[in-house]
């Protein structure tokens, strides 16, 4: 009976999997390859395709983890390392991060769009056009609700995710290997630099990934700040859309059978994005940490 | 405690004063007042539980380590307290080296980069200067013949008794005073050990080593002088040969008679 | 180095820190007892209230947490209690990965699943994608809570001649019991705040729920239709839906917390 319950599991996985490729059957049929290769997306003329889409889930992910790993990885070491000495602040600091995973990420967009965006337009990004403001990176008018923005609220939600993953990876590296590192006459730092992280590397890159897939999946906090512009960006500070706020902003749009199985086969997409991520992420983690299931 | 009288005029390498150290609100070491004598094998012997590993942790500064720790009196290296509020114990573990119970090679580093590790640690970059104490630590170790064609390969890649000869290499290759061994063999098997024991009474000609171990024959084998401790204190300390035929406590004796573990 | 440890940390709390002072700056004004009491206004009418997302997400979160409490139970005994068989293993590894899955796709499995068919969005629709989301978390939490039960403690029950399945359910679940109550409360938490599954799945209505398979209001919905939409009096609201909604989740949290206390299991409060 508990069996069933498990089969269960395994045959929800399944049964999403060949849901969403049934349903976007109509619209592989129609559009083949250039689904993701075209930059079309219009009701009007019965085109759909995601290119734009698929460049922004990829921007925004890659600005999430750039801002967001060495954030988190940094939260990690001082929890797991340098918090060997001061108990109590290191407990309090952990809820503080584990909380921030908590909150729901459609506050996280309101937040975004009402508080950070405004402060992006009228601060962050006019400097980062002024410094970096090469075609295609900072051009453009701030508009505050663009990729940039969208990365910068992923960056934000991922970093509990990293940090706590990193967290266990690191106290998995065994002790034997920071003394042997301390007993050559090493500082703190340089036993992190030198035993603890190249030991736990291919762990780390795991958590990277597992924050990889939680950005391309995640949806809400997105949509309030990404400006919602299904062009191709021509810059960071260009509005634009990813796989996932394509989805809730034409759900409305959707009235024939091939628009509404263009819409099925954009959730096939990231379904098999997300697949991929998650067992390539579980692989690594899982080698380091050596037990059949990890939290995240 | 007496000294033993071939150790009467001599300065000790290292000589602890009062030490005690323990986790928390427990005592492993209660009070160890011992003089190593220089470049000879001390052996540091007794039952579990007696604070022999805790001991020899507390010279290199390794014990403060675990949260909790408590150390209190003064360990005396060349006569300067080690424990004393100006000292930087980073520069006290550079002086000192140590080998642990299960072989410990870095698994990132090739068998090169594990034994020039302390050595790239301190910042040298001199490729021949590497090179040079590369190969002459992995002869000190009895392990150049074994892996001179194969410096590049994992540390991890070796067995049990050449990783340990290993991480002798790399101890010795910041060319410390004295070398820490916490029973060094216990992990690995009697050819490997054979070889590790003979390594160990060649070293002793350029530094002073204390060795843990809890293998009565193998104290015999290779220390010089031996150290009994018995529930954190220091029950006696004489040369090895003497302290085994002709003890002169009871605890000692019972202990070498085999009366208790 | 450490500087840049610490400033790392400063970083990841900083923007915690906004987030709840702004939640609660901003959402303050719209609380009353109205809002808990009334429907959403008009646009630029007062405040109103959020009574049609509260009783929404009840309805919704209750009947998902019926469906997943079995399920993910279930599973997470057949985990814990079978783990060699292969079965255990792939059902494992997938329960990890729908635990990661972008909640969207779910909403649309189950569009196509519910809505599609029934030719309508509905509360029932909603709650089946809830209890999905769900499922993975208390799955896992059972597992983990009831591996930490003492294999001796098995073993003197079935050494008594109690059969293995009462085993189960009479000793290793009243002892682990606590841990159980967790993970259901973190899957309520999670299903309370997500959004997007909703949006395809129950759509949205101004009024407290009218029937199982009619389109149902939530309070994230209402977070999101009404904070979108420009109305400096339905930002407001949005705001204090957004207060409620924390407020929620911190006592749904708190209570997690002193389950813990009260008993280790051994499980990290998070979602």
């Amino acid at each position: 009976m508990v069996g069933a319950a498990a089969i269960g599991i395994v045959a929800l996985l399944i049964g999403l999997g060949i849901e969403l490729t049934s349903g976007s059957w109509l619209s592989i049929r129609t559009f083949g390859l250039s689904f993701v290769t075209g930059s079309t997306w219009n009701s009007v003329i019965d085109t759909y395709e995601v290119f734009p889409a698929l460049v922004g889930t990829l921007t925004a992910s890659a600005i999430a983890l750039l801002l967001g790993v060495p954030v988190g990885l940094g939260v990690a070491i001082f929890l797991s390392e340098r918090a060997r000495g001061i108990r109590a602040g290191a407990t309090a600091l952990g809820s503080l991060v584990e909380l921030l995973a908590a909150v729901p990420s459609v506050i996280y967009g309101l937040w975004g769009l009402i508080v950070l965006a405004p402060f992006m337009r009228d601060y962050i990004e006019p400097t980062l056009k002024s410094v970096l403001g090469i075609p295609g990176l900072f051009s453009g008018t701030p508009i505050g609700t663009d990729l940039f923005t969208a990365g910068v609220i992923l960056a934000i939600m991922i970093i509990p995710t990293i940090s706590a993953v990193s967290r266990d990876i690191l106290n998995a590296v065994p002790n034997s290997q920071r003394e042997a590192m301390y007993s050559l006459g090493a500082t703190d730092w340089e036993v992190v630099r030198k035993a603890v992280l190249p030991y736990a590397r291919s762990g780390i890159f795991g958590a990277t990934i597992l924050g990889l897939g939680r950005a391309v999946g995640e949806t809400m906090a997105v949509t309030f700040v990404i400006g919602n512009n299904i062009n191709l960006p021509h810059s960071l500070l260009s509005p634009g859309a990813t796989l996932t706020t394509l989805i809730v902003n034409q759900f409305g749009n959707t009235f024939d059978p091939l628009s509404e199985s263009a819409l099925v086969e954009v959730g096939l997409v990231l379904f098999l994005l997300a697949l991929v991520i998650n067992i390539l992420a579980r692989l690594l983690v899982w080698r380091m940490t050596r037990s059949t299931r990890f939290r995240v | 405690m007496s000294i033993p009288t071939s150790l009467s005029g001599v300065q000790p390498k290292f000589e602890t004063k009062g030490l005690k150290a323990g986790f928390g609100s427990t005592w492993v070491l209660n009070g160890i007042d011992l003089k190593i004598p220089p470049n000879r094998v001390t052996a540091v012997m007794g039952p579990s539980g007696c604070g022999k590993t805790t001991f020899v942790r507390c010279l290199n500064r390794l014990h403060e380590l675990t949260p909790g720790a408590v150390v209190e009196g003064e360990a005396l290296l060349d006569g300067e307290d080690i424990y004393d509020r100006r000292v930087d114990p980073v520069a006290v573990r550079r002086r000192i080296g140590m080998v642990f119970q299960k072989p410990n090679p870095f698994p990132t580093m090739s068998i090169y980069h594990n034994v020039v590790a302390g050595l790239t640690l301190n910042g040298e970059r001199d490729k021949k200067k590497l090179d040079l104490a590369a190969e002459n630590s992995l002869r000190g170790a009895y392990l150049w013949d074994e892996v001179k064609d194969k410096l590049r390969d994992s540390g991890a890649s070796l067995s049990g008794g050449q990783q340990q000869r290993l991480c002798i290499a790399r101890a010795l290759a910041v060319e410390p005073e004295v070398i820490l061994m916490d029973e060094p063999c216990s992990a690995l098997d009697p050819t490997a050990t054979a070889k590790i024991e003979e390594l160990i009474t060649q070293l002793k000609r350029d530094y002073t080593i204390i060795i843990v171990t809890h293998n009565l024959q193998q104290a015999s084998r290779v220390a010089d002088y031996t150290a009994f401790f018995y529930l954190g204190k220091l029950i006696e300390f004489d040369e090895t040969a003497p302290l085994f035929e002709n003890p002169k406590e009871e605890l000692t004796e019972r202990y070498i008679t085999g009366k208790f573990g | 180095m450490k500087a840049l440890i610490l400033l790392s940390v400063a970083i990841a709390v900083i923007p915690l820190f906004f987030v709840t002072a702004d939640v609660v700056v901003e959402g303050l004004p719209a609380i009353s007892w109205a809002f808990f009491t009334k429907n959403p206004p008009s646009p630029l009418a007062g405040y109103g209230g959020i009574l049609n997302g509260i009783e929404g997400s009840l309805l919704m979160v209750g009947m998902g947490t019926l469906i997943a409490v079995p399920l993910g139970v279930g599973a997470g005994i057949y985990f814990s209690e079978w783990p060699e068989s292969r079965l255990s293993f792939l059902s494992s590894f997938t329960n990890d990965v729908l635990a990661e899955f972008p909640t969207i796709v779910i909403g649309l499995f189950v569009y196509a699943l519910v809505v599609a068919p029934t030719r309508t969005f509905s509360a029932v629709a909603g709650a089946v994608a809830l209890a999905i989301i769900m499922l993975p978390i208390i799955a896992r939490t059972t597992e983990e809570s009831l591996k930490i039960v003492p294999v001796t403690l098995r073993e003197a029950s079935m050494a008594l001649g109690i059969p293995r399945w009462k085993t189960i359910f009479r000793v290793v679940i009243s002892t682990g019991k606590s841990g159980l109550a967790t993970g259901i409360l973190l899957g309520i938490a999670r299903a309370t705040g997500e959004t997007a599954p909703l949006i395809v799945t129950a759509g949205y209505l101004n009024f407290p729920p009218t029937g199982l398979f009619q389109q149902t209001g939530s309070v994230p919905y209402i977070i999101y239709n009404f904070g979108t939409a420009g109305y400096p009096n339905w930002t407001t609201v949005a705001w204090g839906a957004a207060l409620v909604l924390v407020a929620f989740m911190l006592i749904l949290n708190l209570s997690v917390k002193f389950f813990i206390g009260r008993r280790s299991t051994g499980i990290r409060a998070e979602i």
